[in-house]
């Protein structure tokens, strides 16, 4: 049977494409779709003594470029610390004695694992653990370690009047 | 006293079985337009022509919502986020709640408004002016040859819709916060981009609008169907089919969300 | 095969507890235009769609060919309606196709003819209602009687052996149903097929049919040729034949005396 050309197939065909190229929009404008895919990511471990607020998928920066997310967060039983698994883009290794800090982008922004890369030969394998890590700043610590200072700070100058 | 409360119980009862019987039943009309959509897929041109009525004629509908709620998004948004310094931020605040949120549920509830009322009462008036009848004279199936070609070409389009109402609304949350509040345009589209996600947010986006493509037409062509042959049977079930798929698009919005953004 | 196309044997049917027919026998001969006539509410519509295998009877069977409709598998079903066709009150035309798609609508579906065929056999059926003029018109721009002429070329479209006719006159202006009535003559003598006509229009049936059977109350009341109908001294037929306002379908709907409802019971 011959397929008889209509102006409704016209309206149809333009609704369609019209359809699939706000998808595309969607997906490659707005979002940004498989920077990091499952095939060419490999994971690693870091253990922190307190990760603060952050969250899975979160980002995993070195020198402020985004380099892999945070795949899962887990509490370990026995060190009583908190198990990160990242999932970093394979284009990018690091060495084995690579450390891993939870900052905060900006005052009140995500918080984000930042590495940084150490001297030795040997790359990270998959599934292997970062040994130097330092966990998220709890802002109510900070500002009592601050009071605390200061709190020296003044002790200081009154032991020393002549100052 | 005593015999208003009772009558009240028992009328609240009978509210809750007729329900339940009409979900039932419902569930046993969908299962059989899944049946018989054999015949949709064999004729293509009778889905082709559902498209037509259920997603060319909501486009206008859509993309000028779409448009407006983004920019009204841009302004709220720049409002907000200029207290805390953070414009740049507009572009993530434009599109995750687009894309998450407001594009599949406000475009769902364009959609059951604009197609889902037009379902019902053509379906109604065939049934009321003996054209299902006619139908199953002529040894045709009804559910066969208008009920499924319908219920696919209705939920084809609404997935397509949602996308470009959240396509058209972050255009609009850029014509306003770029064009006109001076937001930078490489800040709005980069933390845009690192804060969207492609699987968690548009995937889950498309898979919502989906779901309630499927149930906005299940409950159209329901209602249309089990509508009673008359003029105010038909003006009954098409208000039905408004308020039952309006509600049930944020029940399952609720549902779905609550799946899909567990915790995070 | 027997000369009986249509066989009703002994048929009840009951609606929501209601016994719509009691107990009806009527048949209808090939080449026959049989009308089944009544008040409103008295069943034959029923009785139609329990012909053509819409409705299962309660009791009894209906023969149609032979076969009885009320036990055919679907598939048998669909098969006997292939060779029925079936006029609705009020056309029911597929209000989204033209005249010309409405009628080519059961030959492309039931068919597998190329497109030229099914137009010169679309414009054949609708030569024979008078309107192969309007094929491109829409079903909203036809009067009641071109709607119901355009469903009746549909319903002949596949020249079956049965037309049903829902209440063919109904609504019509005197011309209109006077060519519907000698349509439904003219079609039934020159393709060989049976009528059977739901109506209660009394003067345009008498004028047309072979056999008239009358339903009162889900029971046939009278059946006759036409000649024996007029002559009918049965009190319902008599007053269904002149339209006499009381008689054995009283005027008043059943209540206690006037006068005990006016107060002045004795």
């Amino acid at each position: 049977m011959s397929m008889k050309r209509s102006t409704l197939d016209l309206w149809v065909g333009v609704f369609v494409a019209a359809g699939l190229a706000s998808l595309l929009f969607l997906a490659f404008k707005v979002g940004s779709m498989g920077n990091f895919d499952a095939r060419s990511t490999y994971t690693i471990k870091a253990e922190f003594a307190n990760i603060g607020g952050l969250k899975v998928r979160a980002p995993v920066k070195s020198a402020g470029v985004v380099v892999g997310r945070v795949a899962d967060i887990q509490f370990n039983t026995e060190t009583y610390e908190a198990e990160v698994l990242m999932k970093i883009d394979k284009r990018y290794q690091f060495p084995k004695d690579s450390s891993a800090a939870i900052m905060t982008s900006g005052l009140l922004g995500e918080q984000y694992i930042a590495l940084e890369a150490g001297g030795d030969d040997q790359m990270l394998a998959e599934g292997e653990s970062l040994k130097i890590t330092q966990g998220a700043v709890v802002l109510e610590n900070l500002i009592g370690q601050f009071l605390y200072s200061k709190a020296e700070e003044g002790k200081d100058s009154s032991a020393n009047p002549a100052q | 006293m005593i015999e208003g409360l009772a009558h009240l119980l028992r009328r609240m009862g009978a509210r809750v079985i007729n329900s339940i019987w009409r979900l039932g039943m419902a569930s046993r009309f969908l299962a059989l337009t899944l049946m018989y959509s054999g015949t949709s897929f064999h004729r293509f041109h009778l889905v082709i022509k559902e498209i037509f009525n259920a997603g060319v004629l909501s486009l206008i509908i859509i993309l000028v919502s779409g448009l407006f709620v983004g920019m009204v998004l841009g302004l709220q948004g720049y409002e907000t986020l200029q207290t805390y310094g953070s414009e740049e931020a507009l572009g993530v605040l434009v599109a995750l709640s687009l894309v998450r949120e407001l594009g599949p549920v406000v475009a769902a509830l364009l959609f059951a408004s604009r197609a889902g009322s037009a379902i019902t009462a053509e379906i109604g008036l065939m049934k009321a002016t003996e054209q299902l009848s006619a139908l199953e004279m002529m040894a045709l199936d009804p559910i066969a040859r208008v009920i499924a070609p319908r219920f696919w070409g209705a939920v084809i389009s609404m997935p397509l819709l949602a996308a470009m109402f959240s396509a058209m609304g972050v255009f609009g949350g850029y014509l306003v916060g770029v064009v006109l509040l001076g937001v930078d345009e490489g800040a709005f589209w980069s933390q845009m981009q690192a804060a969207v996600d492609f699987r968690e947010d548009i995937v889950n986006g498309v898979i919502k609008s989906a779901v309630f493509g499927v149930a906005v037409t299940l409950i159209a062509l329901f209602e249309g169907y089990d509508a009673p042959p008359t003029a105010e049977g038909v003006s009954r079930a098409t208000t039905r089919t408004v308020v039952t798929s309006s509600l049930s698009i944020l029940a399952l919005d609720f549902v779905l969300t609550s799946f899909m953004f567990r915790g995070e | 095969m027997s000369d009986k196309l249509v066989q009703v044997k002994d048929l009840s049917f009951t609606y929501g507890g209601r016994m719509v027919l009691r107990g009806i026998n009527l048949e209808a001969h090939r080449g026959q235009v049989v009308a089944i006539m009544g008040n409103s509410g008295c069943g034959k519509t029923t009785l139609m769609r329990l012909i053509g295998g819409q409705l299962k009877p309660t009791q009894g069977q209906v023969l149609v060919g032979g076969q009885s409709v009320g036990e055919l598998s679907f598939h048998q079903l669909h098969g006997l309606r292939r060779r029925m066709g079936m006029l609705f009150q009020f056309g029911a035309l597929f209000t989204d196709l033209s005249v010309y798609d409405n009628v080519a609508f059961p030959l492309r579906e039931h068919t597998d003819l190329p497109e030229a065929m099914i137009r010169d056999l679309v414009l054949m059926k609708l030569n024979a209602v008078g309107l192969r003029g309007g094929q491109h018109l829409m079903p909203a721009e036809l009067s009641g009687g071109m709607a119901r002429r355009v469903a009746l070329a549909r319903a002949i479209a596949l020249d079956p052996m049965l037309v049903m006719y829902d209440e063919p006159f109904a609504g019509l202006d005197p011309i209109s149903l006077g060519v519907i009535g000698n349509l439904i003559r003219r079609l039934t003598d020159t393709l060989g097929m049976t009528s059977i006509v739901v109506t209660h229009d009394i003067q345009e049936s008498l004028r047309i049919v072979d056999y008239v059977y009358f339903i009162s109350e889900g029971v046939v009341e009278a059946a006759g040729t036409p000649a024996e109908i007029k002559a009918s001294e049965l009190p319902y037929v008599h007053q269904f034949v002149h339209g006499e306002m009381d008689g054995p379908v009283p005027f008043h709907y059943p209540s206690s005396t006037y006068l005990a409802d006016l107060g002045f019971a004795q």
